[in-house]
């Protein structure tokens, strides 16, 4: 076992996180090691965590990365901020609503800039740290993407559960018809529920779903702290029997 | 599983730069000012805000590989808060990660600072040129 790879299975963040920097920058050094991981991986439940700008997703991970660590699971984050189009610089600023967290020897956060991939998802790069991540020995895996708009599907294709976040003020019924991120819910998240009309947008995303494959609907309020041991109930459950 | 390398030929690295208040002090006009000349140089900004604590700031630069921490610092304290960031980074084997600092830090205090190991203090008055220039090309050598 190379040293790289006895660090990471011994849980050395260091190690972890410069593994990561060297996918982002396409260093072909990392190919052999992250081979050398694979025998490691397979064993994290991976959720994506996506939702329009603003809906309180990092908060939402916050507040479920407590619940998952008084359940004792290693926790993971991995959130994507957009990258200037102009400049190619990005502020990260995730963390910030995650301060729970930041001194946790069981969670590991990492923030990764869009770079210009296609829906600002980097699909590549993701799936590759989360493999870094699963390695290291975290149970549960979030991926935060950027603020989406409504075609911006991606991260279902890389998480196994999705659940989608949003708010009371998304809009009526009609924005909930339309094609797009509404579609690749796995479970939907009404966060913000303290917001006059929560009720109501729970109902209207229940509607949406049909009898053979029903998505379960939750309602959360960060600034209240409620509501989250039921969705972690829900993301559990779902988790069971959810595709790959 | 396909790589990186295959759609960008050449290693790309973005300085990524971990910019935060530390200790109590809540005056983060001047630091959020920093971060956004940062990220129109280019610069991947991690920003942590108000109220860290050092530990708080050694974990997360480690957890994010940055190649550098910026700290913005205007309550006085700056001695005891910077002497911890840089035992801290130390112990964790991260002391190749370059420390500068931004605030009301007395001149005096200065070449103290620099012996802890900070690379650079940002004064009152300072160019923002100046800081983009540290962050852009005095962290190069670091390789």
């Amino acid at each position: 076992m190379s040293f790289p790879v006895r660090q990471i299975r011994n849980g050395d963040f260091r190690t972890a996180a410069k593994l990561i920097t060297a996918i982002e920058r396409g260093d072909p050094s990392a190919v052999p090691i992250l081979k050398a991981l694979t025998p490691y991986t397979g064993r994290a439940q991976v959720i994506g965590i996506t939702g329009p700008v603003g809906a309180g997703k990092s908060s939402l991970i916050n507040d479920l990365t407590t619940g998952y660590r008084r359940l004792r699971r290693h926790v993971g984050i991995l959130a994507v901020d957009p990258t200037s189009p102009v400049t190619g610089g990005a502020i990260l600023g995730d963390r910030i609503r995650m301060r729970d967290h930041l001194t946790d020897p069981g969670v590991f956060i990492r923030s990764l800039a869009a770079r210009g991939a296609p829906g600002g998802l980097p699909v590549l790069v993701l799936a590759e740290a989360l493999h870094v991540l699963d390695a290291l020995g975290m149970d549960v895996i979030f991926i935060e993407t950027i603020g989406i708009g409504q075609d911006q599907t991606a991260v279902a294709s890389i998480a196994r559960t999705t659940a989608v976040v949003v708010n009371p003020t998304l809009g009526d019924e009609v924005q909930l018809l339309k094609a797009g991120f509404m579609e690749i819910a796995d479970i939907f998240v009404v966060n913000k529920a303290d917001l006059p009309g929560a009720d109501r947008m729970a109902l209207q995303l229940a509607d949406l779903s049909d009898a053979v494959n029903p998505v379960p609907v939750f309602k959360t309020s960060s600034l209240k702290h409620e509501g989250l041991d039921e969705l972690i109930k829900g993301l559990s459950d779902i988790g069971k029997r959810t595709r790959r | 599983m396909t790589r990186q390398t295959k759609q960008s030929p050449r290693p790309l690295h973005r300085p990524r730069v971990l910019i935060a208040k530390i200790g109590l002090d809540g005056h983060d006009r001047g630091v959020k000012i920093v971060a956004r000349a940062l990220r129109d140089a280019g610069v991947e900004v991690i920003y942590m805000g108000l109220h860290n604590t050092p530990e708080e700031i050694v974990q997360s630069a480690v957890q994010e590989d940055v190649d550098a921490i910026g700290l913005s610092i205007l309550s006085a304290a700056h001695r005891t808060l910077f002497k911890e960031v840089m035992r801290l980074l130390k112990k964790q084997r991260a002391d190749d990660i370059a420390v500068f600092g931004g605030g009301v830090i007395p001149n005096e205090d200065i070449p103290g600072l620099k012996r802890l190991g900070v690379r650079a203090v940002f004064t009152p008055g300072t160019p923002m040129e100046a800081i983009v220039m540290f962050v852009k090309e005095g962290l190069k050598s670091k390789g």
